[in-house]
């Protein structure tokens, strides 16, 4: 067993950049463990091949399949494994995305490998791979290894590893894959509802709410909080499903990502990964909390351990004070 | 027809906390428990399809892996809707990773043979995000995670079901039955169990076997099941943020300088 393989995630016709993430990740462990290889499955692989000719790649493994011109689980796990069980690599990296959900445990299971999600950091000890993640809402740091496995795959944090810019020019290797065979159809592509104008990515300030705020009734007032500070209202992903704001205005992956954004204030949210891949450009966090060891506060610039409605109501005098001031 | 939803018993971690001896865990006693967040949408999506096929004779099977302490998420299950419960455990079924819960899962799958198992798309604490495919996998049935639109009749060759993936993109797809899914959050509005339901919960079946009983061996289970190990676990030594002290008044004035300095 030696090398590293990583897939080519793509959607849609583009490449996506989780994959070029674990390229960069994969760039350190190299020298240990050998060569590095991308596999891209696809209808029509070679049009990824450019995209993902970056960093440290050896070569690019293609293989066409029909039935691979959008992902699907069960012919993805099928070539890769076949794909892995030929070129025995000892790492496996793929994005921790939702594609990965679907897939990495299948996958895992059928080569009895050692298996980790969501990890940020990877390190050699004494010949061994260690894995570090979350746990407990991100209270924790969890250390992972995997003894007497031969082979390991990873799923990678969004963000957790730099992607390569330069260009390369790895080997292309065209392999075929026989007898895989889909058992799901892809039907549509449904994109998110239009934003009716609101603006979370282009925002310069952003004060977002989350469960924290407790009751519909209290929205009203976070609504007249933003619009008086001149911030865009943001809000996490349950505020969104409860229908108490649309979802345009959901930060976070499966929603919006804060992109231009300077200030960003979050009253209520916990800092689930999720929401936190939303706030990844942010220059400027402030966290309000009434839970001190909230994860929120570990990316912060600053904190406030606080209720949200009584920071809110003291926010709302203070702003109506200056206005009368200057009259 | 049966569907059997896999229910998980997840922590949260006290305001202050502290390790256990070996390093390995958090101190239980520090820990508050419920049911995980997700499997509350599973459960109503099961007893929705249910509710929607009075004739079909479907059977919603609420399932945990854990000591006895978790017989309180599946009478939560069964207050909500579920039919009956099970409940897997033995001693050495401690320090199992995902995979290792996983196979348990695929046992009784296979025994009971259900249309559809629907697992939450990730716990709430841990995060893995792989016990409900590492179990479609262990069992080689179709599957799709992270679903938020569920439309299946009972004994349907296929289901149509939505997958919600990054930046709320929703793939629409046909998926071959029996199947595996992991259902996202707002798929549904989960039910409130009223006091009488409450009530009659605890009249319901709640089994309990052994991971041996259904016919694991110990290679399979536990440690040796696992396809991970903790090595270590602790709280991160990580840059904080500068706290803003003082009463909600000083706060929030402070807040507003920041505002000022940060846009100016
Ligand atoms: C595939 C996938 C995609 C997802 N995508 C997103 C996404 O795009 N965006 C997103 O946000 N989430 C997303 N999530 C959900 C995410 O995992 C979390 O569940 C969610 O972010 C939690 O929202 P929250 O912080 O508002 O709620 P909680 O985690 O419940 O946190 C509420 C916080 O409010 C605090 N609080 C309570 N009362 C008060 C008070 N009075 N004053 C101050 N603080 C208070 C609590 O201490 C707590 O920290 C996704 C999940 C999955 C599985
Ligand atoms: N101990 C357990 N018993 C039963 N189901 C479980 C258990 N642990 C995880 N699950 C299932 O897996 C989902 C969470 O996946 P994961 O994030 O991999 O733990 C839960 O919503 C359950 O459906």
């Amino acid at each position: 067993m030696s090398g590293i393989l990583v897939l080519a995630e793509h959607r849609r016709g583009e490449a996506r950049p989780g994959s070029l993430e674990a390229i960069g990740a994969a760039e350190a462990l190299k020298a240990d463990l050998g060569p590095l290889a991308i596999l891209i499955i696809a209808a029509e692989p070679q049009k990824y091949v450019e995209p993902f000719a970056v960093g440290a790649v050896d070569e690019i493994i293609t293989v066409a399949n029909p039935a691979a011109k959008e992902f699907e689980p069960h012919v993805y796990e099928a070539v890769l494994s076949r794909v892995i069980e030929e070129r025995k690599p000892s790492l496996i990296l793929l994005p921790h995305s939702i594609d990965s959900w679907g897939l990495a445990p299948g996958l895992a299971i059928a080569l009895d490998a050692g298996f980790a999600t969501d990890v940020f950091g990877i390190r050699r000890e004494a010949g061994e791979i260690v894995a570090t993640r979350a746990g407990y809402q991100e209270k924790v740091w969890v250390e992972l290894d995997f003894p007497q496995k031969q082979q390991v795959i990873l799923t990678l944090r969004s963000g957790a590893f730099r992607a390569p810019t330069e260009l390369a020019s790895p080997k292309i290797t065209a392999l075929e894959v026989e007898g895989v065979k889909p058992r799901s159809s892809h039907l549509e592509w449904r994109d998110p509802p239009p934003s009716g104008g609101i603006d979370i990515p282009g925002s310069k300030f952003i004060l977002s709410i989350g469960r924290g705020i407790g009751d519909e009734a209290n929205i009203e007032q976070f609504a007249e909080l933003a619009e008086s500070l001149g911030a865009t209202l943001g809000c996490s992903r349950p505020i969104a499903d409860n229908g108490w704001l649309p979802k345009a205005r959901q930060v976070g992956q499966s929603g919006q990502l804060a992109a231009k954004c300077s200030l960003y204030i979050a009253m209520g949210i916990s800092g689930a990964v999720q929401h936190q891949w939303g706030m990844k450009h942010v220059e400027t966090i402030v966290a309000v909390n009434k839970d001190p060891e909230a994860s929120i506060f570990g990316i912060a610039a600053y904190g406030i351990v606080g209720d949200m409605l009584e920071i809110a109501d003291e926010l709302r005098k203070q702003v109506a004070a200056a206005h009368a001031e200057a009259g | 027809m049966k569907i059997i939803v896999p229910v998980k018993r997840v922590a949260s971690l006290d305001d202050e906390f502290e390790m256990r001896e070996d390093g390995r865990d958090v101190e239980p006693d520090f820990c508050e428990f419920d049911l995980n967040e997700f499997d509350e949408y599973s459960i109503e999506a099961a007893v929705q399809i249910k509710e929607a096929n009075p004739d079909a004779g479907v059977e919603v099977i609420a399932l945990t892996i854990g000591p006895e302490d978790a017989d309180e998420v599946l009478r939560k299950a069964l207050a909500k809707g579920a039919d009956r419960a099970i409940r897997i455990w033995q001693d050495a079924l401690e320090g199992s990773d995902q995979i290792a819960i996983a196979r348990i899962i695929a046992k009784v799958v296979e025994r009971e043979q259900p249309s559809l198992v629907l697992c939450g798309a990730q716990s709430s604490d841990h995060a893995h995000a792989e016990t409900g495919m590492a179990v479609a996998g262990l069992v080689h049935w179709p599957h799709a995670a992270v679903i938020t639109h569920l439309d299946y009749r009972p004994g349907a060759q296929s289901a149509l079901v939505e997958r919600e993936l990054e930046g709320g993109l929703v793939e629409r797809l046909e998926l071959e039955t029996p199947a595996v899914v992991t259902i996202q959050l707002g798929i549904n509005k989960p039910r409130y169990a009223s006091l009488r339901s409450i009530k009659q919960a605890n009249a319901k079946p709640l089994d309990v076997l052994t991971a041996e009983e259904l016919g694991l061996s110990e290679a399979e289970i536990g440690v040796p099941g696992s396809l991970s190990r903790v090595r270590r676990m602790f709280p991160p030594d990580r840059r904080r943020s500068e706290m803003i002290e003082g009463t909600p008044a000083q706060q929030a004035a402070r807040l507003l300088e920041i505002i000022k300095e940060t846009l100016h």
